[in-house]
């Protein structure tokens, strides 16, 4: 059992670890690179699923007579771009957040915005107003 | 597995386990960011023992460069030191993961061994049509190449899609892009006083570049395409831009410029579909792009989805790269 799952419970740790920062971290932006720790451990776990023993990579070449499956490499791929355009999306949220709190710490920013509502931005704007926000920023 | 295999394997997951636990121990982020590109690093080595060559392409420049820098830039216009960890935060957190990696390791014994070629995603039939008869049907090389932008080219578009709200959401959440004139490098200190880093980011500057087109036009026979395509070259004018500065990068491409090639990729992309259903076909079926040669159409689909897959990617990357950067002059 060791020597046939060895590498994909290397790989669970390695997510497990992601999740457990994703967790307990308080630090927004150590959040997000915990997240893409757990997505990295996700990406893996699916590469090797695809592996084959004594496979090569599937670029089809008359030389080669075992590839391993190119399905999981294709969904991979472009789950890492769209992995990183959404990471900036969180890092954009996170930016917003230290400008109109002064703190990307997850404890002190329910607690600047319960006891000071005025300071921050309204209850309201944070559930999707965008322009609120925006507006709040500036005043 | 032969033995060097497993020794190879054992040695990079356990580099990775390590600067994994590494990252989570830091609380200076400077650290911890930098950490995490040897993290990628380190992935993609993975990535290339488990063949997977095109995703180890990806892997390098999005997580060593890109999201590195993103990170970086980010760190500057915040805090870079984390609060301690409360203990009372850490037990729920433990039991979470506890459980969760608990049944992921008990679901895993019904998983193939590793590297088993009899497990089912081989055995599918799938998997022949892609290896074997692609190679009739389309007739390029690289089967990952193919499978994105032909087989699985409406799946491709979503991503791309995604990819594109990404960046106008960066966009509407961090602003407008900061004029050129507001973006010169404030006071004293500026990277280009440096006479080593100046003269090799310029030396290097067009090799980059036209490495990424090498990549984009040479993804048919061997590893790249459009994703890989478009992240190195931003990442060149990311580059630029760290170096010379952010007007000066902007004036190589302005902002205009760069919003048109935004929305430029998955209109091409869509417009391809479109065209091959006027031809007669289904949504994206390029055996109509040229009637009386099914093969050459297929690759003429592929080149332009591929190109516009890269303009989009390309754009995107500098776009949020603009974005952060010009934030922190415009707060100042």
């Amino acid at each position: 059992m060791i020597a046939t799952h060895y590498v994909y419970w290397v790989l669970f740790a390695i997510m497990m670890i992601g999740l457990y920062v994703v967790i307990s971290h308080g630090n927004l932006l150590k959040k997000l690179i915990g997240l893409s720790i757990f997505q990295v451990g996700v990406f893996l776990f699916y590469i090797s699923l695809g592996k084959v023993r004594g496979g090569s990579a599937p670029i089809i070449s008359p030389t080669v007579q075992t590839y391993s499956h190119p399905l999981p490499q294709v969904l991979i791929l472009t789950a890492i771009v769209v992995g990183v355009a959404t990471l900036a999306v969180g890092l954009g949220l996170a930016v917003r957040i230290f400008e109109t709190y002064g703190t990307v710490e997850e404890d002190e920013v329910i607690t600047r915005s319960a006891t000071d509502p005025a300071d921050g931005v309204p209850e309201d704007s944070l559930n999707g107003g965008g322009g609120d926000a925006a507006q709040g920023d500036e005043a | 597995m032969s033995t060097e295999f497993t020794l190879v394997a054992i040695a990079l997951l356990a580099m990775l386990t390590l600067t994994a636990m590494i990252i989570s121990r830091l609380r200076g982020l400077y650290g911890a960011a930098m950490v995490a590109a040897l993290f990628s690093l380190l992935t993609a080595s993975l990535f290339v023992l488990m063949d997977a060559v095109d995703v180890a392409f990806t892997e390098a420049a999005v997580g060593v460069g890109v999201s590195t820098v993103l990170v970086l830039t980010v760190l500057a216009l915040t805090h870079s030191r984390e609060a301690v960890t409360p203990r009372n935060r850490r037990l729920p957190a433990v039991a979470v993961v506890v459980a969760a990696g608990g049944a992921l390791v008990y679901a895993s014994q019904d998983l193939p061994a590793f590297g088993s070629a009899d497990s089912p995603i081989q055995t599918h039939p799938i998997t022949d049509v892609y290896l074997v008869e692609s190679q009739e049907d389309i007739g390029i090389p690289n089967v990952v190449t193919e499978v994105l932008a032909s087989y699985r080219g409406l799946d491709t578009l979503g991503e791309l899609i995604v990819v594109f709200t990404a960046g106008l959401t960066v966009l509407s959440l961090l602003g407008t892009l900061a004029p050129p004139e507001d973006c010169k490098p404030p006071g004293r200190f500026h990277l280009t006083d440096y006479r080593v880093i100046r003269i090799v980011s310029g030396l290097l500057m067009p090799f980059i570049l036209l490495f990424a087109l090498y990549v984009l036009f040479h993804g048919d026979y061997g590893p790249g395409g459009g994703f890989q395509a478009g992240v190195i070259f931003a990442s060149g004018f990311v580059l630029y831009g760290l170096v010379f500065g952010l007007d000066r990068a902007q004036q190589v491409v302005p902002p205009r410029v760069l919003w048109l090639l935004v929305s430029l990729g998955p209109l091409v992309y869509a417009g391809v579909g479109v065209t091959t259903m006027l031809l007669g076909g289904t949504f994206l079926d390029y055996d109509m792009l040229n009637q009386g040669h099914p093969e050459s159409g297929q690759h003429l689909g592929i080149l332009v989805v591929e190109t516009a897959i890269g303009l989009t990617v390309a754009a995107v990357m500098m776009t949020i790269f603009f974005g952060f950067a010009s934030r922190g002059v415009t707060r100042k």
